[in-house]
């Protein structure tokens, strides 16, 4: 297969501060890869230089094995690489098919006749939410009064509508429900199927899994690890990246707690127990539901993992 | 297709307003798989309400016409408020455009009695052909507005503030300047009888039309022009990519950069519509009474901002409608006039366009945040 995308040993620096250095990822055409890390782990410095917004001070971004030098998101979207950033860059004032082409609106007609093609325009809007399997009733409606989940897939759909070949999303299920996020992490799933290569940005090891193919995670913009789907398990990359032996420390001190029988937050409450349990590469082939292998706090886990069963079919 | 949506909103707009009847509302617009509800669609639509105040306003003074022969529902009746509304409304429009694209325009009353300065001067004072002076205040006109426009846009300063600035120039010009040129006199007339052009630009400006038995003065060409700029705004506004353009700046300007709408010169081309229109009814009303008067105009611009927001365009930007602006204007040359032909005491005019604006602020307050109900 081919690398659409990739990132050889990048670097950024802000004045005196190192935000990136050596790290690199790649993408394949039909493959999700997932940049995880914590806040401040350098996944936003890693996608701005992958979008085009600055360039890289080390290193070299390479599109279809060529070297490239991005000098703006035009840049990046003319070589096929779209980013969907976390505004998503909609109008929630205007209808959708108005939002989908804005910018890039269809015309028809000559001269001063020359007249936006609303007909195309809707029909357009329809066709290419339904490729993608978005179901709206309303074209006309404004984008304002779509759920979150329903506004990142309009937002995937318009990207993919516009010729992209790699997605960027970038944390595109951090502000949604569990049952919202799953439509997101459905929208991923299709646009791989449609032969995009998709980087996915999260912090949430369980939203990546499922859908993931490779996953690059970051520590305090290094990298700390970059791994095929079959090489670790959804437990090795919580533990991974949310740095496992800080989160031992703070499992012990929660359990000496009294009254606090499982720590609340799903990430540390399954660390402390998996951390010896989990043999990484071993499970992975069953997709993520490491219940074998440990016995304590599945009852914290259930709460995390909203993945779609779409995605979780598509893996197996 | 207009009064199809009065007789499907009415029972809703008129009924009671007690939840029941939008929560069923709701209810079928989210039915599975259905379009969006009759009512929720004409309630998305910002002109909706204005075309109902329209129509309540006037029956409310067909009902009130105390004059002998009941004339509010005659050819004189309907002359006098569109004539009103014409100059209203030929401002009010682009005004509302540039509104929806969350911008403001303070000097548009101001300059359009400095371009009617600028006519009486040129054809007056100094002679020179009508048309070539039309042409002059036309550029004057755009040429300001792309300053306001570029100032604006550059400078990142509220447009309030600096077309306020810009306004109080031209007022200062307009007194000052005259008193200086005409010798002391703030009023221009025409001086002289060799006035080239003069003839042909009246009939096409300052004119009337449709003479007949009824109404022998006919109507004023201001009407048409109305017409026209309305008709030009409604298929700028919702037919072209500059019309998405607009709804898109006043919505979420960085939005619309992102997606590359060049959001700069969507602004200044909004700013120079308003200007070039000022100069339009400047040169409209010089070219009616051959005459202009310093601080012509002035307070007008509050009048063109009433209209646009009793026809639906939203003071923070990026929602309304051209013919909404116009029903707007309607709406307020009927009330003036209206009040006159009621035999009302005019001076409570001013206490009257608060009261609808008010009104209009909040009903469109209110359908607006019901279109927009997010389905959750």
């Amino acid at each position: 297969m081919t690398m659409l995308l990739e990132a050889d040993g990048v670097g950024k620096y802000f004045g005196n501060v190192r935000a990136l250095s050596e790290v690199s990822l790649s993408v394949r055409a039909g493959q999700v890869t997932c940049v995880l890390g914590d806040n401040g782990a350098g996944k936003s410095t890693l996608i701005k230089i992958l979008s085009g917004v600055f360039a890289p001070d080390e290193g070299e971004v390479r599109v279809d094995g060529a070297a490239v030098r991005f000098h703006s998101p035009r840049d990046a979207l003319s070589a096929g690489i779209a980013t969907v950033f976390q505004d998503l860059a909609m109008v929630p004032l205007m209808a959708i098919w108005r939002n989908f082409y804005l910018g890039s609106e269809p015309t028809k007609g000559w001269g001063p006749w020359r007249r936006f093609d609303a007909r195309a325009a809707r029909a357009g809007t329809r066709e290419a939410l339904a490729a993608m399997g978005i179901d709206l009733r309303d074209p006309d409606q404004p984008v304002g009064t779509l759920s979150g989940g329903e506004r990142q897939s309009v937002a995937i759909a318009r990207a993919v509508h516009f010729g992209a070949r790699v997605l960027i999303l970038d944390e595109p299920t951090s502000a949604l429900g569990v049952k919202q996020a799953g439509v997101v992490l459905r929208r991923v799933v299709q646009a791989r199927e449609r032969g995009l290569g998709v980087v996915f940005i999260t912090h949430n090891p369980h939203h990546a899994h499922p859908v993931g193919d490779r996953f690059v995670v970051l520590n305090r913009g290094r990298l700390l690890g970059d791994f095929a789907k079959d090489e670790i398990g959804r437990d090795e990359l919580v533990r991974l990246m949310s740095g496992g032996a800080e989160l031992e420390t703070l499992g012990h001190e929660l359990e000496r707690i009294p009254g606090i029988a499982a720590p609340t937050e799903p990430q540390a409450g399954s660390a402390p127990s998996d951390l010896r349990a989990v043999p990484a590469p071993a499970e992975s082939q069953d997709g993520p539901e490491p219940a074998q292998t440990h016995a304590a706090p599945v009852s914290t886990e259930s709460q995390a993992g909203p993945a779609p069963a779409e995605a979780l079919d598509e893996n197996g | 297709m207009t009064s199809a949506d009065v007789a499907v909103a009415g029972p809703g707009e008129a009924g009671p307003p007690p939840g029941d009847p939008p929560e069923a509302d709701v209810g079928a617009a989210e039915g599975r798989g259905a379009e969006a509800g009759v009512l929720t669609r004409a309630l998305r639509r910002p002109a909706l309400g204005a075309l109902l105040g329209a129509v309540a306003v006037f029956v409310v003074f067909a009902v009130t016409d105390s004059t002998p022969q009941h004339l509010w529902l005659t050819q004189t009746g309907f002359q006098a408020w569109a004539q009103q509304a014409a100059f209203f409304g030929i401002m009010a429009v682009p005004v509302g455009l540039l509104m929806i694209g969350g911008e403001f325009d303070l000097s548009t009353g101001g300059m359009t009695g400095f371009c009617a300065i600028i006519m009486a001067l040129l054809v007056g004072n100094e002679h020179w052909n009508a048309w070539a002076a039309v042409a002059v205040t036309f550029a004057f006109g755009a040429a300001i507005g792309a300053v306001n426009g570029i100032v604006v846009t550059r400078s990142g300063l509220p447009s309030f503030i600096v077309t306020l600035a810009t306004y109080f120039v031209f007022r200062g010009l307009s007194v000052g300047g005259v008193l200086k040129v005409n010798h002391g006199s703030t009023s221009i007339g025409l001086t002289g009888t060799d006035h080239p052009g003069l003839k042909s630009a009246k009939d096409v400006f300052g004119g009337s039309f449709a003479h007949s038995n009824g109404l022998p003065a006919g109507y004023q060409d201001a009407i048409l022009w109305f017409v026209g700029v309305t008709a030009v705004a409604v298929w700028l506004l919702g037919r072209t990519r500059f019309g998405n353009w607009v709804f898109a700046v006043g919505g979420d300007a960085d939005a619309a950069r992102k997606v590359g709408v060049p959001v700069r010169r969507t602004k200044v081309l909004l700013f120079m519509g308003t200007s070039t229109a000022a100069a339009l009814v400047g040169v409209i009303s010089f070219l009616q009474s051959n005459t202009a008067v310093s601080e012509q105009g002035v307070g007008y611009e509050f009048y063109y901002i009433i209209a646009a927001v009793v026809g639906g365009c939203l003071l923070t930007g990026g929602h309304g409608s051209a013919l909404g602006a116009a029903l707007g204007a309607c709406i307020i040359g009927m009330a003036l006039q209206g009040v006159i032909y009621s035999g009302w005491d005019s001076s409570w005019d001013f206490t009257f366009l608060g009261a609808i604006l008010f009104l209009a602020v909040a009903v469109n307050t209110l359908t607006h945040r019901r279109a927009m109900r997010a389905r959750r």
